[in-house]
């Protein structure tokens, strides 16, 4: 498993904040989640040999926690809101649109590889619904016409970069 | 009678213009005073001001903050852990979110004293995974704090050290639950633990003493020591001290967080004059007082018996308009204040797929450690869900009953309860809705509803 330096940097810091090594467990996988993109097979047995586990405490962990994935997704990570308030809202609404705008199944990565879209539960943002975060931003009041000036945003990001 | 003005100690300057999140600003707004002051104090006092000061936990449950901290184990030898509840997940609430975002220093400064009063040398804010703004912004606030010597080792000159770091979660809404909170920060799946023995006061974070109070509840500790207990205990009403932060979402005309006088405030005068009443055209059909696990309330409906005001007894006739919004009032009419979301819903949505939506929630979050709540909550959304988007039975009210009835008391959390609660509570107050949904299908939909599930 190939990591940037800086992460194992970060690795090797994190895991000092506990007087027990297992509790760097979620840390180091967000970290490696970070850097890679998702949790790959080998990083199972990394982790658990960082800190002293067997693997199974690692995949267990990876598999509990929703926000952990085994595989690659799209360039760019949309996640819907579900919930109640953002359904109440239209939230199905604003899911249904993005995925038309990718051309994308939820869970998918769309055809040109720059969004997977997810639809999941609340985010705690839900005076301002509906809510959509894009990788680490949120975006609120997201109805079916600001999800398409998103997905003109992220479609016109794509073009720039080719 | 019109609403009461907000009362914002906790908010007070959240969405203030210039108001920044930077360890500059809060001092010259006065920040850290209080815990300037607090360390020139006996621990001991700092806790006797939490216990008069009535302070109930703002998480959900509502337990009485002063009785947990006098719960610990100070005789163990261990080291006694202080956990920040920020793991903010329940549908509807979204108060956390703007302290860590806005002012993370408030609820450093919170910690600090609570971890000074409570002998704690190690503090961890358990952040939920989809914050992670609000981790990089609770990071850059304690290294600053740390830099100024009001975090770490010697602060502020008198010998004690305290350090805290930040935990992100990765997307678990049972983490919310104090000891799957434990497990998580322990590495482990948030599994809650059997209490008894597992009580975290005594066998916590890795066995030892350990306190968890959630954001808004270590905030108020800040106030409280600044003003002393007896004062505040004079904000709100006896037995519902304080301020309380209500997260106002679904069909009004202004969501959002408002600020009162504990039980100050009735739910019509904040449903319908803070936040605007209904949308154009529509009339209000239901709500949600406390988070989404809290039993839902038909407007129209209401409430009767003897209450106890002072000394005496007196006789109550409520709507749903004129609940005091506090712990006990809301517990009276058989539902909960919990973490104060409030959802209302109008008369476009039908209660089956509001419910539905509700159900696929909590099969979805159920850790899945026992099986009434792991079978339950997979069925009731299995049931709910077919209703809506296939065929509806009349007997699936009572097949849905028969599921919810057999969860509750039967786990070892309060999941258990807390996803039980939404079915119950739907069929009691709208029973024939459930009954009717396979005719009420037949017929076309007002436009403006969205679909729920």
């Amino acid at each position: 498993m190939k990591l940037k330096p800086e992460t194992e940097v970060r690795i090797d810091e994190v895991i000092t904040h506990y007087p027990v090594k297992r509790s760097a467990t979620l840390p180091l996988l967000h970290l490696i989640q970070e850097d890679i993109g998702y949790i790959p097979d080998e990083a199972i047995p990394w982790i658990a040999a960082k800190l002293e586990l067997q693997p199974i405490n690692v995949y267990e962990v990876v598999t509990f926690y929703p926000m952990f994935r085994r595989k690659p997704i799209g360039r760019r990570h949309i996640k819907v809101c579900r919930t109640l308030s953002c359904a109440l809202q239209g939230g199905y609404k604003t899911c249904a649109a993005l995925e038309k705008e990718f051309n994308t199944h939820l869970g998918e990565v769309s055809p040109d590889g720059e969004v997977t879209i997810d639809f999941v539960e609340c985010l705690a943002s839900c005076g301002t619904a509906p809510v959509v975060m894009i990788d680490d931003e949120l975006h609120v009041q997201v109805d079916v016409a600001k999800a398409k000036q998103l997905a003109d945003q992220i479609k016109a990001d794509a073009t720039r970069r080719a | 009678m019109p609403a009461p003005v907000q009362r914002r100690l906790i908010f007070e300057h959240i969405d203030e213009p210039g108001y920044t999140n930077d360890l500059a600003c809060y001092q010259q707004h006065g920040g850290y005073a209080v815990l300037r002051q607090a360390v020139t104090r006996k621990p001991e006092e700092l806790i006797d001001e939490v216990k008069k000061s009535g302070l109930r936990g703002r998480g959900g449950a509502g337990f009485p903050c002063g009785v947990k901290w006098g719960l610990v184990d100070r005789k163990s030898g261990k080291p006694i852990y202080l956990i920040v509840n920020a793991d903010e997940s329940e549908p509807g609430t979204f108060k956390d979110r703007s302290i860590i975002h806005q002012d993370p220093h408030q609820l450093i400064e919170g910690t600090m004293i609570s971890c000074f009063a409570n002998n704690v040398q190690q503090a961890y804010i358990y952040i939920r995974g989809e914050m992670p703004h609000g981790a990089r912004i609770l990071e850059k606030a304690i290294a600053e704090a740390r830099a100024a010597n009001l975090v770490g080792p010697n602060i502020l000159g008198t010998g004690y050290s305290c350090e805290i770091y930040v935990h992100r979660g990765a997307g678990a809404y049972i983490c919310g639950e104090e000891t799957g909170l434990i497990e998580s920060l322990e590495g482990k799946r948030a599994n809650p633990r059997i209490k008894p023995p597992y009580f975290p006061a005594v066998l916590g974070l890795y066995q030892c003493p350990t306190i968890v109070n959630n954001v808004e509840t270590l905030c108020h500790v800040k106030h409280i020591v600044a003003m002393g207990g007896e004062a505040y205990g004079k904000i709100g009403t006896p037995g519902n001290t304080g301020t309380r932060i209500f997260c106002v979402s679904g069909h009004v005309q202004r969501p959002g967080y408002y600020e009162f006088e504990a039980g100050r405030i009735t739910l019509g005068q904040l449903v319908n004059e803070v936040c605007g009443g209904p949308l154009p055209g529509r009339t209000l059909k239901a709500v949600i007082p406390g988070g989404s696990s809290a039993k839902i309330l038909r407007f129209g409906e209401r409430f009767k018996g003897k209450r106890k005001v002072g000394v005496e007894m007196v006789d109550y006739d409520w709507g749903v308009e004129d609940v005091p919004m506090d712990f006990d009032s809301l517990a009276m009419i058989g539902t909960m204040g919990g973490s104060g979301g409030v959802i209302v819903m109008d008369d476009t949505v039908n209660m089956v797929e509001a419910l539905a939506n509700i159900n696929a929630f909590y099969a979805h979050e159920s850790c899945g450690q026992c099986t009434p709540c792991r079978e339950g909550s997979l069925w009731m959304k299995r049931i709910t869900t077919r209703m809506v988007l296939g065929q509806a039975r009349t007997e699936d009210a009572a097949l849905l009953k028969g599921v919810a009835d057999q969860i509750p008391g039967r786990t070892i959390c309060a999941f258990g309860e807390a996803c039980s609660w939404p079915t119950q509570s739907f069929l009691a107050k709208f029973g024939d809705e459930f009954k009717g949904y396979a005719e009420a299908k037949k017929t076309a939909k007002p436009a403006e509803a969205a679909p729920l599930i």
